[in-house]
């Protein structure tokens, strides 16, 4: 592709894509090699001549035995997964079913229907999570997994929505008309043919949702106040940061594990999460 | 058979449809559309006129307020720390957007190449994105860390820095702002490299081939084809990633709290210090709501483009 | 008896008159083309009788039943695609078996159903493939193999053929007539292509802005078209046409322009008299045409211009400048001519068609 000499190919391309990963990825290389760095390496200020970043030749499991023995970091990944789970599931049923109606029944009132989820689709949850929380403590749902159940998929919902809009909308109309013919309720043509055609349009709605539920932040920090109810990023947050002491391998730790679960799920399905992404910005 | 018949004159059968309510295409779409609708005007529209019910009374935790008009919003008119919410959260916007977009073409266009491992790179360079921004900050503050920061020690490496003096990144107030961009510049960049680079995709080399035998330079190319090209995409992506910066929360809660001195506060950490933290529900319902002009403003914007592009 | 009746039908989309009162009795048995250029209004017929699309005024009947307000599911038809629409998640079995399923059949009577059409077209070895892995042709057999296992009353076909290449369209049109030959079930297809059209149809059915032009069988459309739409649409290549004005000259009946001078045939020049003195369109298939020799009368040969010869081995192709516009003859592949070279070409005066100048209706 790049044409030309080789130190063009080098400036051009393979320096500033070292660069890009270098700063993408740093952070990552940070965290893991925290978690298995014995304190008395973590602690040594920047300036001195022993400060060895890169490498330790003395790893400990010592943070990540502080993390599962002390913390109540496993409980926390649980929450985390199963509120992820039935969120997800619950958001997927809805979105995939209104995301048919949408894209692919006239009635009156369509177009204004899909516009008004696009917009909640744009709703930040910043903007509501003080009457949300309100909402939460007069349903009584203050401090259980259900409030994030029930209030993840207020987002989560209007995104696969929208994705499956886009998904259903490339799926030929003859497939439907023809299953009609041959003997299917409209119901059952969604059901037998649509549906199981779109199955890669709902998987990556499903592992951007289970990603989008895991990452979730703010609802979470509010709605939830005992440590075994909390999810990992508020566990974390809460648990391993004591005023203004950090704990800092722990807390690499946590980072570190608290993300494996969705780095796997991605890793899985990075072609459909990729197309996730870039069907959401095309919708 | 499937039908019920009735007979008319001349041996003519008027065929009667079974009653299959489902077969209307109205009343399907109500059914399938009926637990959405309900889970978002519960939790969505209800919430928000609570959110604006809030904002003008009086509440506390606990205490149920009374009705005082605009009167949370002409306070925060007054209070300075609110007016430099309101510069700090338009600055981290348009500076990140900025260093977003430019960065992201960039890296859009060398993923767009032919190279070895390139699923693998593609794959990696999504990680800042999908990993929970918590806990990939909290990798950020230990390396922003006064005393023991890795990125002092590569300054002071490299030479830019003297042996304890190094930055002081989160502890000052606009190298506070610097560091949280840095973060949000970070995470940012992957979703709009593979945004964009779905988006150079779909642009057929063709034209580029077709201009560069036209005697167009690599620049010209860029400039008058690819860019123009990818314009809506590009629209789209920074419209979304706008929305998400300017009511971002998570990094400043995690990386600064919103200090030193209130010098990092945007909108939605500003609402929950007074909403949750001191417990002023009304006070801070009406930071949050003061959000909703500018995001009302960008989504029907958004709107509009969309529509534009698809008459076109 | 699966005959259809189709009558007085119309189609109104919110702005659009699609189809505009259409009547149409179609024969148990009878395989019938409806033909005409995109937006006639032949596709959107088909589709009302599928039931997938509304009728907004009419009836639609199929035996004896008015199946207006039926549900595809419920008017025991069978339609094949265009892009075949098969079921990419399903093995060729499951995409035909699907209809009978369904129908809740048994699974013997499914397995029988499907092996013997699937003996029929030729396609046994693929059954337990997905439709991805078959060739256009082979997707066009299965899309075929799903319609016949139902033994539906009437087969839809909407413009099945026009996803394949000429070479495989050609052979297909072949099967498809013994198919029909063989099963003998009412069929109804759509096409925009007049060659499929006049080799499948037991009747054509010419169409054009939502109404029908005329009904007939391939030939009939061929030698007496009602109207200039239709001359121009049946026959390739397509019909020349001449603007003339109408003369009697003594006895005889002349149709001229300043450059053409030809006899009306007697048959023709007795039902003139109204249009005497006044403009027609003279007709003429390019096969009516041939370089004139002495035996051809003044009266009936004409000067043209040779623009481009094409040789086609069993033919010429002339494109001409003449009466005024462009003509194309077909000629003996004997003939040399050279481009811009004048010649004189002859008419076969039974070939002779005329056409109202105002109403396009054939005189």
């Amino acid at each position: 592709m790049i044409e030309g000499a080789i130190w063009r190919r080098w400036v051009f391309f393979r320096l500033p894509m070292a660069i890009f990963l270098i700063f993408l990825l740093f952070p990552f290389y940070w965290m893991i090699i925290t978690t298995f760095r014995p304190d008395g390496e973590l602690y040594i200020p920047w300036y001195r001549a022993n400060y060895k970043p890169f490498w330790t030749w003395n790893p400990t499991t010592a943070h990540l035995k502080y993390l599962f023995g002390e913390t109540t970091f496993a409980i926390w990944m649980w929450n985390t997964t199963f509120i992820a789970v039935v969120a997800t599931a619950i958001s997927l049923f809805c979105g995939v079913l209104a995301g048919y109606a949408l894209s692919r029944l006239n009635f009156r009132g369509a177009a204004l229907l899909g516009t008004t989820i696009f917009v909640t689709y744009l709703v930040p949850q910043t903007l509501l999570f003080i009457p949300l929380s309100e909402i939460i403590r007069a349903y009584s749902l203050g401090d259980t997994p259900w409030s994030l159940i029930l209030s993840y998929p207020t987002f989560l919902i209007p995104f696969c929505t929208w994705l499956m809009m886009g998904y259903f909308k490339s799926v030929p109309k003859e497939l439907e008309e023809c299953a009609r013919i041959d003997g299917a309720t409209r119901w059952q043509a969604m059901l037998y043919i649509i549906i199981p055609v779109a199955v890669p349009g709902i998987l990556s709605a499903m592992i951007f949702a289970f990603t989008l539920s895991w990452n979730e932040f703010i609802y979470a920090l509010v709605f939830l106040s005992s440590p075994e109810q909390k999810t990992v990023p508020v566990g974390v947050i809460s648990e391993l940061v004591r005023g203004d002491v950090f704990f800092w391998g722990p807390l690499m730790a946590g980072a570190l594990f608290g993300s494996i679960p969705v780095a796997i799920a991605y890793s899985f399905f990075v072609e459909q999460y990729v197309s996730g992404v870039t069907g959401s910005v095309k919708g | 058979m499937a039908t019920v018949v009735s007979v008319s004159d001349g041996g003519i059968i008027v065929g009667k449809p079974k009653w299959r309510p489902l077969e209307n295409e109205g009343n399907l779409a109500l059914l399938l559309l009926l637990p959405t609708v309900a889970l978002l005007l519960m939790f969505i529209a209800y919430p928000f006129v609570r959110g604006i019910l809030l904002a003008v009374t009086n509440s506390k935790v606990g205490v149920i307020g009374d009705f005082v008009g605009f009167e949370n919003f002409a306070r925060l008119l007054k209070d300075p720390i609110f007016h430099a919410v309101v510069y700090n959260t338009f600055l981290y916007t348009f500076v990140t957007t900025v260093f977003k977009l430019i960065l992201g073409l960039w890296l859009a266009l060398l993923l767009n190449r032919d190279f070895k491992f390139k699923a693998f790179t593609r794959a990696f360079i999504l990680l800042p994105f999908i990993v929970p921004t918590v806990l990939a900050c909290f990798a950020w503050k230990w390396m922003f860390d006064p005393t023991f920061s890795v990125i002092n020690w590569m300054l002071f490496k490299l030479g830019i820095v003297a042996a304890g003096a190094g930055v002081n990144w989160l502890g000052d107030g606009d190298m506070a702002m610097l560091s949280i961009m840095i973060v949000n510049i970070w995470r940012g960049v992957p979703f709009f490299a593979i945004s964009l680079m779905a988006g150079l995709q779909t642009i057929s080399p063709d034209l580029g081939e077709a201009a560069a035998i036209d005697g167009a330079k690599p620049l010209q190319r860029f400039w008058y084809i690819t860019w123009p090209l990818l314009m809506p995409v590009t629209m789209v992506v920074v419209l979304f990633s706008v929305i998400q910066t300017f009511s971002d929360f998570q990094i400043v809660y995690v990386m600064t709290g919103g200090g030193p001195a209130n010098a990092t506060h945007l909108f939605a950490t500003y609402a929950y210090q007074l909403g949750i933290g001191t417990g002023l529900l009304s006070q801070g319902a009406a930071v949050s709501l003061a959000m909703f002009p500018l995001l009302f403003a960008i989504v029907i914007f958004q709107l509009m483009y969309i529509r534009r592009v698809e008459t076109r | 008896m699966s005959n259809v009746t189709i009558r007085h039908v119309h189609k109104h989309y919110a702005d659009f008159h699609a189809v505009k009162g259409i009547s149409l009795e179609i024969k148990d048995k009878e395989f019938v083309v409806l033909v005409g250029p995109s937006g006639c209004g032949k596709t959107t017929t088909l589709r009302m009788v599928a039931g997938l699309e509304t009728i907004t005024e009419g009836d639609i009947m199929i035996g004896n039943k008015i199946v207006n307000e039926l549900p595809p599911m419920d008017r025991d038809i069978a339609m094949v695609f265009q892009n075949y629409a098969l079921y990419p998640h399903m093995t060729i079995y499951d995409n035909m078996a699907f209809g009978l399923k369904m129908r809740k059949f048994d699974k013997a009577e499914i397995a029988k159903r499907v092996n013997n059409a699937a003996d029929i077209l030729d396609i046994k070895e693929h059954l337990s493939r997905k439709p991805r892995m078959l060739s256009g042709g082979q997707r066009q057999r299965v899309a075929l193999g799903r319609a016949i296992v139902r033994n539906p009353k009437v087969f839809l076909f909407d413009e099945p053929l026009s996803n394949l290449d000429a070479k495989l369209r050609v052979q297909m049109r072949v099967e498809l007539k013994k198919l029909h030959q063989r099963l003998a079930t009412t069929s109804i297809y759509v096409t925009h292509d007049q060659v499929e059209a006049m080799t499948l149809g037991d009747r054509v059915v010419v169409m054009k802005d939502g109404l029908i032009q005329q009904v007939g069988e391939p030939l009939e459309l061929y030698n007496n078209p009602a109207n200039k739409y239709v001359a121009g649409f049946i026959g390739s290549p397509a019909m020349n046409f001449a603007e003339t004005v109408i003369e009697q000259v003594g006895n005889a009946v002349y149709a001229t322009n300043p450059t053409m001078k030809i006899r009306v045939p007697e048959q023709i020049a007795a039902r003139m008299g109204p249009h005497k003195g006044k403009p027609a369109t003279l007709g003429i298939r390019p096969e009516d045409l041939h370089m004139a020799t002495g035996a051809d009368p003044e009266e009936l040969s004409f000067d043209a211009v040779v623009e481009v010869a094409e040789q086609l081995g069993s033919e010429i192709i002339l494109d001409l400048k003449a009466g005024g516009g462009a003509m194309v003859a077909s000629v003996e592949p004997t003939v040399k001519v050279k481009p811009q070279q004048k010649i004189r070409l002859g008419i076969n005066p039974r070939g002779l068609r005329f056409f109202d100048a105002a109403t396009e209706a054939a005189i």
